[in-house]
C-alpha cells in the first residue's frame, strides 16, 4: 500500500511542478526559439539529477528513525504550505493559478528581453529555461529524495517523476500550447494531503510512536485530512460571502 | 555575502514559506511527540490534532486581513 501511495504521491506532485515548466518553456521557446531554451532545459535537468543522485544514497545512510523525524518534519512544512495554499484558492481568497496568463506574461518579457549572445546561445532563453526548470524540479526532487529514501523506494519514486515527465512532455509536444486545463489547483489539493499525510506518519514514527494498525493509518490519516481540508474550504468560503454581502 | 543572503533566504522560503509559525509549530509538536513517547505514553494523535490547529490558525491569520 505504501508503494501505491508513494508511486502516486511523487508522479502527481512531479506533473503539477512540470505543468508549470512547461508553461515557461514554451513561452520562451515560441518567442525566442528552441535551441537555447532546450540547452537550459537540458543543464537544469543534469543539475537536478545530480542533486538527486548525491544527497538520494547520503540520506539513506541516516538511522532510519532520524531520517524519518527530519524528513517527516520536512514533509510537514512543505505538504501544509500546498494545502494551505489549496484551501485558500479553493476558498477564492487566493487566485487560481492560470496557465495561459503566466504563458501570456512569459511570452511579453520573452519578447521585450534584449538578444545578448554568450557561448553561442541566446543567454535570456537559457537562464529562463534553466531557472524555470530548476526551480520547479527542485520541488519534484525534494519530494523523490524524500520519499524514496524513507522508504528505501528511491528508485520507484525517480520513475514515478521520471513517467510524469515523460507524460507531460508529450501532451505538451502534442499540445504545443499551456496545458491550462490541467486542474492544477485539484492536483496540489490532493499533493499537499499526501505529503501532510506521509509528514505525520514518518515524523510520529522517527519520534518513536507505533502506530495503531501499522500501515492501516495511512488511510485514515488521509481521511481525517481530507475530511478537515474541506471543511476549512467550506467555512472559509462561507465567511467570505459572508463579508462580500456584508 | 548577498549571495550567502539570497541563498539562505531560498532556502528558508522554501521550506518554511509564508508562515513561520507552522513551521515552529511542526517541531515543537514533533519535540512533545517523542518526549511523551519517551515517557512510554501513547502520542500517536498528537501530531494529526497540532497539523489540525496549526492549519487552522495559519487560514485565520490568512484571511482575516482579506
Amino acid at each position: 500500500m505504501n508503494d501505491v501511495f508513494l508511486f502516486f504521491s511523487a508522479f502527481l506532485a512531479s506533473a503539477v511542478e512540470m505543468v508549470e515548466a512547461l508553461t515557461i518553456v514554451l513561452a520562451v521557446g515560441v518567442t525566442r526559439g528552441w535551441r537555447s531554451t532546450l540547452f537550459g532545459v537540458g543543464a537544469a535537468t543534469v543539475a537536478l539529477a545530480a542533486i538527486v543522485a548525491a544527497l538520494g544514497p547520503a540520506l539513506q545512510l541516516l538511522p532510519i528513525d532520524v531520517l524519518r523525524l527530519v524528513v517527516g518534519a520536512l514533509l510537514l512544512c512543505f505538504g501544509l504550505q500546498w494545502l494551505r495554499k489549496a484551501i485558500l484558492r479553493a476558498s477564492g481568497y487566493k487566485a487560481l493559478h492560470d496557465e495561459d496568463e503566466v504563458f501570456q506574461e512569459e511570452q511579453a518579457e520573452a519578447a521585450n528581453a534584449p538578444r545578448d549572445r554568450r557561448i553561442g546561445l541566446d543567454w535570456y532563453s537559457f537562464t529562463i529555461a534553466f531557472k524555470g526548470v530548476l526551480l520547479e524540479g527542485l520541488e519534484v526532487a525534494f519530494i523523490v529524495i524524500t520519499f524514496g529514501s524513507t522508504q528505501g523506494r528511491l528508485g520507484l519514486a525517480a520513475v514515478a517523476a521520471g513517467a510524469a515527465l515523460v507524460v507531460v512532455v508529450i501532451v505538451g509536444v502534442l499540445v504545443h500550447a499551456p496545458l491550462a486545463r490541467v486542474p492544477e489547483n485539484t492536483i496540489k489539493f490532493t499533493v499537499g494531503l499526501l505529503l501532510t499525510t506521509f509528514g505525520i506518519f514518518w515524523g510520529a514514527e522517527g519520534a518513536g510512536v507505533s502506530w495503531p494498525g501499522d500501515e492501516v493509518a495511512l488511510p485514515c490519516l488521509l481521511g481525517f485530512l481530507a475530511l478537515l481540508a474541506l471543511l476549512f474550504v467550506r467555512v472559509l468560503r462561507r465567511q467570505r460571502l459572508e463579508l462580500q454581502t456584508a | 555575502m548577498r549571495y550567502l543572503r539570497s541563498f539562505a533566504l531560498f532556502w528558508w522560503d522554501f521550506i518554511v514559506g509564508d508562515d513561520w509559525r507552522v513551521a515552529a509549530g511542526i517541531a515543537v509538536a514533533l519535540g512533545l511527540t517523542a518526549l511523551l513517547t519517551h515517557y512510554g505514553l501513547g502520542a500517536w494523535w498528537l501530531l494529526p490534532l497540532a497539523v489540525a490547529v496549526l492549519l487552522a490558525r495559519s487560514l485565520q491569520r490568512a484571511t482575516r486581513t482579506k
